[in-house]
């Protein structure tokens, strides 16, 4: 604490008194004890009022009514039939996101070619679209009134309002996640080890297995964790293209603002702490990923 | 990456690494099909209006309204995320204390709560037999069902956009500098003031853009606190959504692109302004 103070201070102001330098060196960057608190404090009740409070009034509210109607509500058709449809959704647009994102981030940092800074913006776009529009613009394609929808009805096709909508919404929604991952991880990485494998005779599709996916397995493992918690817990865009139809295109969160309305708050609540939970771990998992991806930079 | 690349007469360099056709038009079939013709179609649907009949959409009452309303509370909300946030960011970065860690984590919540489990947390917690709601109703403060109700959950979803833009900000400029200012006299305000603000505001006003852009297109966790009053608590999103309800899909995307422009200007804000803060500290030519 004392000695190496000194020894840096003294390097900046070697002809001052040596108690005074100590004293200022450990001072300079410090704030008086009231600005600490009180900085503290307001991050604290700040964080307390506008975030851990409305997440424990999830669970607060989902056992209201006691365990029983927890694990009533949990084990009704409806919701069991949207953590289904919620799964199936997942699965689809995540598995097609993931694929997408290697496959995208492998053109764009193995090789240079122009306009590739418009491609990465274009990729990008997705999260700068409000969700309701993600859904818009898959109504004004497939709906009853939308360009292909006569085609498709003529053709017995159903999209809006069924899971082929739901999905194409859902893959909108999260379509940057996996890739923007994966992107700054392989340019830092660059093409030596792929070149090296390459010349000893590797083909192209085992030089990809065996040397760059175990080089970006924590990124896109942390890619694919985001993309599915927002998969799963998407609201604004399926809404707009699902139909509501209770047990057969409402999605976990579809389901809640169902039983919210339907003044069955309880109920709403219990399917809402699986949603709140969901948060927690990929929380939770997201934290001990982040700590295997700067292992891997810092070797 | 580099500007030089992309305006050089090498299209791509000469590379022994295979899979650059077949790769880069995957990802063009794919970017396309899920999102530039989708979104194309918002251009073809507002191409049936005439000019006219598109200001008469944008510009009724309702509309207006709704506008004023997300751009007005998304601002707000953006500007108290831009303060909290900042406050937030010092206690996390600058001091050590028991529980920063869990804090630290606490930040990311808006990010991975689902929004309509946000919004009805929300609602129950500010309706009047809510934890909050039965505190404020005797002080006479209504916050479920009016327009205060959507500004506090634009706060809620907006505030890890700035923590997350300015904390690796803060955490990275360089101690020497506080302590060169110290040393030549500067009170700690001022090195605060002159040195430490200027180095994060990039990130301050990047955070701030990103945090608006959000609550402007936000959906899930306003309507069930806003109340949905045409005129008095109805956002532009469920404005798109009650159209598109009654068919009226010219009208819907008409709705859409004005709120689209305005992200993608912002977009064209942060884009800018990264750019800017990489060139001031020299990141950049």
């Amino acid at each position: 604490m004392t000695v190496v103070p000194m020894v840096e201070a003294e390097l900046f102001e070697p002809r001052r008194n040596t108690d005074t330098v100590v004293a200022r060196r450990l001072d300079v960057r410090e704030d008086p004890t009231w600005a600490r608190l009180s900085v503290i404090a307001v991050t604290v009740i700040f964080l307390g009022v506008f975030i851990v409070l409305p997440l424990l009034n999830v669970f607060a509210q989902a056992f209201a009514k006691g365990a029983a109607a927890y694990y009533g509500a949990l084990s009704a058709p409806d919701t069991l039939s949207a953590i289904r449809l919620t799964l199936v959704v997942a699965v689809i647009s995540v598995g097609a996101n993931a694929l997408f994102g290697l496959i995208a981030a492998w053109a764009i940092t193995k090789f240079e070619f122009r306009g590739k800074n418009l491609l990465v913006t274009l990729i990008d776009l997705p999260f700068s679209v409000s969700p309701v529009i993600a859904g818009l613009v898959f109504v004004l394609l497939f709906g009853l009134q939308g360009y292909l929808g006569p085609w498709l009805s003529d053709h017995n096709i159903k999209i809006i309002f069924a899971l082929p909508g739901i999905v194409l919404a859902t893959i909108f929604v999260t379509f940057p996640f996996v890739v923007r991952e994966l992107i700054p991880l392989m340019q830092e990485q660059g093409t030596e080890q792929e070149e090296a494998a390459l010349s000893l005779g590797a083909s192209g599709l085992r030089t990809f297995i065996r040397i760059t996916l175990p080089n970006v397995k924590w990124a896109l493992l942390y890619g694919v964790l985001l993309c599915n918690a927002r998969a799963m817990g998407e609201f604004g865009a399926v809404s707009v293209v699902s139909g509501h139809i209770r047990g057969q295109t409402n999605t976990m969160p579809l389901e809640v603002e169902a039983l919210y309305n339907g003044y069955q708050s309880a109920a709403a609540f219990a399917v809402a702490s699986l949603l709140a939970l969901l948060a927690l771990v990929t929380l939770v998992t997201k934290i001990i990923f982040e700590a295997h991806i700067a292992k891997g930079r810092t070797p | 990456m580099s500007r030089m690349s992309s305006t050089a007469a090498v299209i791509r360099r000469k590379s022994v690494i295979p899979g650059f056709e077949i790769t880069l038009w995957t990802t063009l079939f794919w970017l396309s099909l899920i999102v530039l013709i989708p979104l194309g179609s918002l251009a073809l649907k507002t191409a049936e209006l005439s000019v006219a009949q598109f200001l008469d959409v944008v510009t009724s009452r309702r509309a207006l309204h709704a506008f004023e309303l997300s751009f007005g509370l998304s601002f707000a909300a953006a500007c108290v995320n831009l303060v909290f946030g900042t406050i937030v960011v010092w206690a996390l970065v600058r001091y050590r204390f028991p529980g920063r860690r869990l804090l630290d984590a606490v930040v990311d919540i808006p990010f991975a709560l689902p929004t309509a489990v946000a919004g009805i947390a929300l609602t129950s917690l500010y309706a009047e037999s809510g934890w909050v709601g039965s505190l404020l109703a005797p002080l006479g403060v209504k916050v479920a069902f009016t327009p205060l109700g959507i500004f506090v959950a634009l706060v809620f979803i907006g505030l890890p956009f700035v923590v997350r833009t300015v904390q690796p900000v803060l955490e990275d400029i360089d101690k020497e500098l506080e302590e060169a200012s110290a040393s030549l006299g500067a009170s700690r305000w001022t090195t605060i003031r002159r040195v430490l603000f200027p180095g994060i505001l990039p990130a301050l006003l990047t955070g701030f853009s990103l945090a608006f852009a959000r609550a402007v297109g936000e959906y899930g966790s306003v309507i069930f606190i806003a109340g949905n009053l045409p005129n008095v608590s109805e956002i532009a999103p469920l404005l798109i959504v009650i159209r598109l309800q009654e068919f009226h899909y010219a009208d819907a995307t008409a709705i859409a692109v004005v709120m689209l422009l305005v992200s993608f200007s912002m977009l064209f804000v942060v884009n800018a302004l990264q750019r800017w803060s990489e060139v001031r500290l020299g990141r950049r030519p």
